[in-house]
């Protein structure tokens, strides 16, 4: 039983450490500042982490196959600013959301072919990929665009009121829990998944054994390429604009995310569902830092980076005899 | 056949690609964008009579750029890759400015003390103090990478991120202005009628150069990024050629940062060195150095800089808004990447073959020397 137990503490290690830091965070918060007790608080992690929570779950697969997307905050933008104009335009939002969708499955899987045909690294690419994005929402429209959707505006300020606790969520929000359960159902049960962990163990091998790699490549980046449009129609309805300058720096937020999630950026280790608890540790820092209010913002960005280190630290340990042992 | 000889060295001479990229933008501006090549000479009443013109701007502008390219260049060469040089010129701006700025960032500054010209700290103190700072970065990206093990991508992902933050930190979140006029000649002064900051590009570059093709450092690193693992049983001390290459880029990134905050008179933590990673990765490829590592050549990187640098400034004279090139710059960098693609290069040597057959033993270490 003991080493069963000590089997299972290894194994889980970096993931049981995230839900600790986690709750630890979360519980010096609330002893800091009494306001953060308050149910709502803890929803409201996942209200204003929604978009990161998407983006992050589809890093997470293409980082269990070895690679990186960094893509995703230009995608995000290209999304808000696309989405923005085609609604200025007129178009129903009924037509915006599925094109935004369509479009970034396309883009995700012109990076994955790039990469794949191509064998262009992964961070080359999906980097291009980025300033790509970025000056295209840039050419779509150089000024931040309003949304006057009705529709969008009622998904946007309509609270959706929880059972059992004292809170509230919009429409939105669920979307990222709906990915994230589209996400471990796809990796845990079906070929698809299994056929990730093995390109991220050993793409040689994976190839040797028969497994589709060119194909589960191409769609682990076109899974992040809809994640990222997914994050950027949820980004521009919370913010009701769009803009190219939308989401700076949040593929390091993702990154980060995932490596605090548990899963190893050297490939095939870890899962989508620590991701959720990177995502809600990154949204308690930002609302420490909110509810303190003299601390200026740029600790975030440290202490996030800081945090992303300790848990490099903390994989190596643990996965240091999984990989090599 | 001594001259198809003379023409395959000039194809396969690393300068070839980015120095024939630079006259196809020259002459496309010779031809669409009459005045570009106009210089002239402006009487200066602070640094003298100096050239003024499109060219200089190329030269002037890209300066900074061409820094961090000689830096990146020996860290790509290691089979690395920093992506914390923007963050390091934003460190070493901030850092200059806080210096010289004699009232803190949260204090309003006034007119009296802004027209008193004077700085806290002298001169000489405030460059070294950019420099070590920028050095400290490039050797914690080295440590990270050579002691910690972390992949490159990820260890300089955390500069990235954090560096900003550290930059905001010390200017205390403000835009601080430098009102300090020896600090500008870095950026705006001029020797011989020419920008100050083309001389500190070619000091770096010979200083560089020299280090790396007189002494045995160049082979070691070259040997570092084609095989890790072999340099290391061969007895070289991989971590160490690994660490002085991510210091030597930290340097590069400090000067870059000296000579941009010089040069806007400022340092905005948040805008300084924006976007320059993308730029110099560019230009380390327009280069002819391959993203894994292995032969390289700074000056070929130094050029594509320029290469850039004269892009950059046709489009802006073409009218282009300044934030809509980051798509015509993605596509840039996707264009040079593919041409330097084992595909291209395959259909390249097929096209050769078919033209003249080369003995079997010259394309053999042809092979053996792309790899």
């Amino acid at each position: 039983m003991a080493q069963r137990i000590k089997l299972f503490l290894f194994s889980h290690g970096p993931l049981l450490t995230t839900i600790t830091v986690f709750i630890l965070a979360f519980l010096i918060g609330g002893w800091l500042y009494p306001a953060m007790k308050n149910p709502q608080v803890f929803f409201n992690l996942f209200i204003n982490g929604g978009s990161l929570l998407l983006v992050s779950i589809g890093m997470t697969l293409v980082i269990l196959t070895k690679g990186i997307d960094l893509s995703v905050g230009g995608v995000i933008a290209l999304t808000s600013a696309a989405s923005a104009a085609l609604l200025r335009a007129g178009v129903s939002p009924f037509v915006v959301m599925p094109l935004m969708v369509i479009m970034g499955v396309v883009f995700g899987s012109t990076l994955g072919c790039i990469i794949q045909f191509l064998k262009v690294q992964p961070f080359i690419a999906t980097l291009m990929g980025l300033f790509f994005a970025r000056g295209m929402a840039y050419i779509i429209s150089l000024e931040s665009v309003t949304i006057r959707d009705s529709f969008y505006k009622s998904l946007a300020l309509t609270p959706l009121h929880l059972p059992l606790v004292d809170a509230y969520v919009y429409i939105p929000t669920l979307v990222g829990p709906f990915m994230l359960l589209v996400a471990i159902y796809l990796t845990y049960f079906t070929r698809f998944g299994r056929t990730i962990y093995a390109i991220g163990n050993n793409e040689q091998s994976a190839l040797l054994m028969g497994l589709p790699v060119a194909r589960t490549k191409i769609a682990v980046y076109a899974f992040s390429g809809l994640c990222s449009a997914l994050a950027g129609i949820v980004f521009s309805i919370s913010l009701l604009a769009g803009y190219g300058q939308f989401a700076t720096g949040m593929e390091l937020d993702a990154i980060a995310s995932v490596v605090i999630g548990g899963t190893a950026l050297s490939g095939g280790v870890g899962g989508v569902i620590g991701v959720p608890f990177g995502v809600l540790i990154n949204q308690t820092i930002v609302s420490i830092l909110q509810f303190n209010g003299t601390l200026s913002s740029w600790w975030t960005r440290i202490g996030v980076g800081a945090l992303t280190l300790i848990f490099i630290g903390i994989q190596s340990v643990f996965y240091a005899r999984r990989k090599y042992g | 056949m001594k001259n198809s000889s003379l023409l395959n060295r000039i194809r396969e001479s690393r300068l070839f690609l980015p120095l024939g990229a630079l006259a196809l933008i020259l002459a496309f501006d010779a031809l669409f964008l009459p005045g570009f090549f106009k210089l002239g000479i402006i009487e200066d009443p602070v640094y003298g009579n100096h050239l003024y013109g499109n060219l200089i701007d190329v030269l002037n502008d890209g300066a900074p750029l061409a820094l961090i390219a000689i830096g990146m260049t020996l860290v790509i060469a290691t089979g690395g890759i920093d992506l914390s040089v923007g963050a390091v010129i934003a460190i070493s701006g901030a850092m200059g400015a806080v210096l010289i700025n004699p009232i803190l960032g949260n204090q309003l500054s006034l007119n009296v003390e802004a027209a008193r010209n004077a700085t806290n700290t002298p001169l000489p103190i405030i460059v070294l103090a950019d420099l070590a700072a920028g050095t400290l970065c490039g050797l914690w990206n080295g440590l990270l990478v050579t002691k910690a093990k972390i992949q490159p991508i990820v260890a300089t992902l955390v500069l990235m991120v954090a560096g900003r933050g550290i930059a905001q930190l010390i200017t205390n979140g403000q835009i601080m202005t430098i009102y300090y006029t020896p600090y500008f000649w870095f950026g705006n002064g001029f020797i011989l009628g020419l920008p100050v900051s083309i001389y500190i590009v070619l000091a770096v570059a010979i200083l560089v150069w020299v280090a790396v093709r007189k002494t045995s450092i160049g082979l070691f690193i070259e040997s570092v990024g084609t095989n890790a693992k072999a340099s290391y049983y061969s007895g070289i001390n991989e971590q160490n050629v690994k660490l002085l290459a991510y210091t030597l880029c930290g340097l590069c990134g400090a000067i870059a940062g000296l000579i941009l905050s010089s040069y806007v008179h400022s340092a905005d933590a948040n805008n300084i060195g924006l976007n320059y990673e993308l730029d110099a990765i560019l230009a380390v490829v327009m280069g002819g150095t391959l993203l894994t590592g292995g032969r390289f050549s700074i000056f070929a990187s130094v050029v594509g800089a320029m290469v850039i640098w004269a892009f950059t400034l046709t489009v802006y004279t073409l009218g282009v808004p300044a934030n809509a090139l980051l798509a015509a710059k993605a596509v840039l960098v996707m264009v040079v990447i593919l041409l330097y693609s084992d595909y291209f290069r395959r259909f390249l040597n097929r096209l050769s073959e078919r033209k003249a057959v080369q003995p079997e033993v010259e394309k053999g270490a042809e092979r053996g020397t792309a790899n």
